[in-house]
């Protein structure tokens, strides 16, 4: 009888079973059953937050009461608003210069760790410091480094360097706070970038560097030629997190400057927390965060289209 | 946590309600009160509150209030968690709470909140009357900030005033006397402690306290507002123009970088010895006198204080940061929640903390008037009426969401920094004002 059982296919019920049992064999069934767990937190924590998110940018909604629909009047007041456009200008450049500096920095940085180095895990341990300290705490150290009368940096240069008679107005003027603030966020966000170049450096076979050496080829023929391209599926996926933990930064700049001074670094994040929670006006916040989708989604595609993998990485031909 | 039976409940209710009338029975000396019958709230059974309220800036303010709680506590059985938030977040989480029906019992947050959503709280009719009657009527301002359509939708428990805190002897310096009280004398001494190398100072960050205190003065003082008696936006006028160019020029005698000063800059700039002058409340003088180290105590006996001097507009044009107590209509406790409050600001408890705190949180109900503290020390004379003659964040137009609004979209504040930093004229600045305010409070 144990031989029948076996041989049995495993899609037909057995005739003992029960309805239940009957139900959870059918294997389309049991797929839906075992993603609805998933597909419920998604819907509940991720698609209904940003729908209900997009529903609010089309209405007057403030806090404690309900809005109207209004249609796009959010986005013709926006259209008409300098803080606004401001935010998105600054977001952008904020976004560029920050994702560049810590690609550069953080690429360099996984070379240097690629390399044989005395206390190597050691130093990898370290270099993960930035990015474990929690952002609000970072930001409190900036702004105490930055802080107009209390800067360490000032004290070194005026106190104890004797280079400048001044102490820097790091957050007062608007461009020193807008690169202080993007000084802030490369501290942070280099390590996140090297550790993770590092483990894709650490995926090249190295008879690709062997094979290089011995037709002669320089070491920046080496990094052109076989690093780069190698490294460019894991670049992709890193730009792409990268650019969007940049874009959608909120911590950094509500602890630092509160989008100060006159507006001048509000990032769209931190002006619609301002305009929907402080300012209770939750259908305007709305609008700008939602505002934010459109360059999200292009920066992603940009990133991934760009760097991704290519067919001659895996053998085809490069059409 | 406690846990009581019905049966129990009632008789920790009532006595709760008798230990609580027991103290209020039992009022200081100095507080003249009137004999008005106790409201008598019976607690809840098995109630726990939970409040909310602003960070210390004055260590007696956290501590009294701690030992008051405490003691509220042990009188009733009915456990207090308090939760000292930063004076930024404040605003948010009180909002969220709202919004969502869920969080603190008691929000003691910022008095115009209670108008941006009025209907999220309890009135608190009876505990204001009861207190109001008993403590020599509300100060009028108290009455604008807690009042709505004739309701206490909030219960002011304190102000702070932004008064003009200075260094006598660099003033006496610079040639005066004292601080003028005019905003032209003001600017002279300004100008003259620059150039002795002890600037003034005031925030130009997106500063709760600090940043539309004194911003609110400079246009208020020229005679400037933010919208009319009938709630129409009139920022953009000659009066808010010339306030901006006062401002620019005060602004040039500052020690730099309050562009990007929050509440606490000034206080950490002051008690460091870089700043001659500033607007602030009494905190600063108090964490220099009550330091351990003799060099501030020294700082201590050379800050004075002074009213914020009078600009063409001919009278006191201050603001004051008020403390409302607002009882949230999703608490499960209110009674137990009045109940805390009327023990909060009965004056076994109240005097005391105010004493602790040096009048930092001044007094909304008249009666304390009387209170020792504001005789015990000339320097806090300036601070004791906050609240009487003060003007209202949304001033000349009523309190509500809209005034809020601008208020926590600081568009007074950066309309004035826009200006200082050189971002804007007066005129651009004073139209963008009107464009944002009109965002909250509809256009003409």
């Amino acid at each position: 009888m144990a031989t029948t059982a076996q041989t049995q296919p495993a899609s037909l019920p057995l005739p003992n079973q029960s309805r239940l049992a009957r139900v959870l064999d059918h294997k389309p069934t049991l797929i839906v059953l075992c993603l609805l767990p998933a597909l419920g937190l998604l819907l509940v924590f991720l698609s209904f937050p940003l729908l209900f998110g997009i529903y609010l940018a089309f209405t007057d909604t403030r806090l404690g009461r309900p809005g109207e629909f209004i249609g796009l009047e959010n986005y013709r007041s926006l259209f008409a608003d300098r803080t606004f456009w401001t935010a998105v200008w600054w977001t952008c450049f904020y976004t560029v210069f920050a994702t560049v500096l810590k690609f550069g920095l953080g690429l360099w940085l996984a070379l240097l760790l690629n390399h044989r180095l005395p206390m190597k895990s050691l130093l990898r341990a370290i270099i993960l410091v930035p990015w474990i300290v929690p952002t609000v705490l970072s930001a409190i150290a900036f702004w105490w480094i930055y802080d107009p009368q209390f800067s360490i940096i000032s004290y070194v240069l005026v106190d104890v360097l004797g280079w400048r008679d001044t102490y820097i107005n790091f957050l007062g003027d608007p461009w020193n706070a807008r690169w202080s603030l993007i000084a802030a966020n490369v501290w942070r966000g280099i390590p996140f970038v090297a550790i993770c170049l590092l483990a894709g450096l650490q995926t090249i076979p190295p008879s690709l560097y062997e094979a290089a050496m011995l037709d002669g080829a320089t070491p920046w023929q080496r990094f052109w030629r076989i690093t780069m391209p190698m490294l460019m599926p894991i670049l992709a996926i890193v730009l792409a997190f990268s650019v969007i933990f940049t874009f959608t930064d909120f911590q950094l700049i509500y602890a630092i400057t509160r989008g100060g001074p006159a507006n001048s670094t509000h990032l769209m994040a931190t002006l619609a927390f301002q305009r929907a929670v402080n300012g209770a006006q939750l259908g305007e916040g709305s609008a700008i965060a939602v505002a934010m989708i459109p360059f999200l989604i292009c920066a992603t595609f940009v990133a991934y289209f760009a760097l991704a993998r290519r067919k001659w990485q895996q053998g085809g031909s490069d059409d | 946590m406690n846990r009581f039976t019905r049966r129990e409940s009632v008789i920790l209710g009532a006595g709760a309600a008798s230990a609580l009338a027991l103290g209020a029975g039992r009022a200081r000396a100095s507080i003249p009160t009137a004999d008005v019958p106790d409201p008598g709230f019976v607690p809840e059974e098995g109630a726990t509150l939970t409040v909310l309220r602003p960070s210390k800036f004055v260590q007696g303010d956290e501590d009294m209030f701690i030992a008051n709680s405490e003691e509220f506590t042990s009188l009733t059985g009915i456990p207090v968690e308090i939760d000292f938030e930063s004076w930024t977040d404040l605003t948010p989480k009180a909002a969220v709470a709202s919004s969502i029906g869920s969080g603190p019992d008691i929000i003691m947050g910022w008095g115009h909140i209670s108008h941006q959503y009025p209907d999220a709280v309890v009135p608190l009719d009876d505990l204001a009357g009861y207190l109001g009657a008993k403590y020599g009527g509300w100060w009028p301002m108290a009455e604008k900030y807690g009042k709505q359509g004739g309701k206490w939708i909030s219960m002011p428990i304190g102000a702070s005033g932004g008064r003009c805190v200075y260094r006598k002897s660099w003033v006496e310096e610079a040639g005066f006397s004292e601080v003028p009280g005019d905003t032209d004398g003001f600017l002279d001494l300004c100008r003259k402690m620059q150039a002795n190398g002890h600037p003034a100072g005031l925030a130009l960050g997106n500063a709760e306290g600090d940043g539309n205190a004194w911003t609110s003065w400079l246009v208020w003082s020229h005679g400037g507002a933010m919208v009319d008696e009938d709630n129409r936006v009139i920022i953009n006028s000659p009066e808010t123009v010339e306030a901006l160019k006062y401002g620019k020029a005060l602004y040039e005698t500052f020690i730099p970088g309050t562009e990007s000063w929050l509440d606490p800059s000034n206080n950490k700039a002051f008690l460091a010895g870089q700043l001659g002058l500033t607007q602030n409340g009494i905190s600063v003088y108090y964490a220099a006198k009550t330091s351990e180290e003799d060099a501030m105590r020294e700082l201590a006996e050379d800050i004075y204080h002074a009213r914020m001097p009078i600009g063409p507009a001919g009278k006191t044009t201050e603001r004051s940061l008020t403390v409302n107590a607002m009882l949230m209509n999703y608490s499960p406790y209110p009674n137990a929640a009045k109940a805390y409050l009327q023990f909060l600001m009965e004056a076994e408890q109240y005097d005391p903390w105010l004493t602790a705190c040096i009048g930092y949180w001044n007094h909304p109900l008249q009666a304390y008037d009387a209170s020792a503290i504001w005789t015990a020390d000339p320097k806090h004379e300036p601070y004791k009426h906050v609240l009487k003659d003060a003007l209202w964040d949304g001033y000349r137009g009523a309190l509500g969401e809209a005034s809020s609004a601008v208020l926590a979209d600081f568009v007074m504040v950066e309309m004035v920094s826009s200006v200082c930093t050189g971002r804007s004229t007066p005129e651009e600045a004073a139209a963008e004002a009107q464009r944002r305010a009109e965002r909250y409070y509809g256009s003409a």
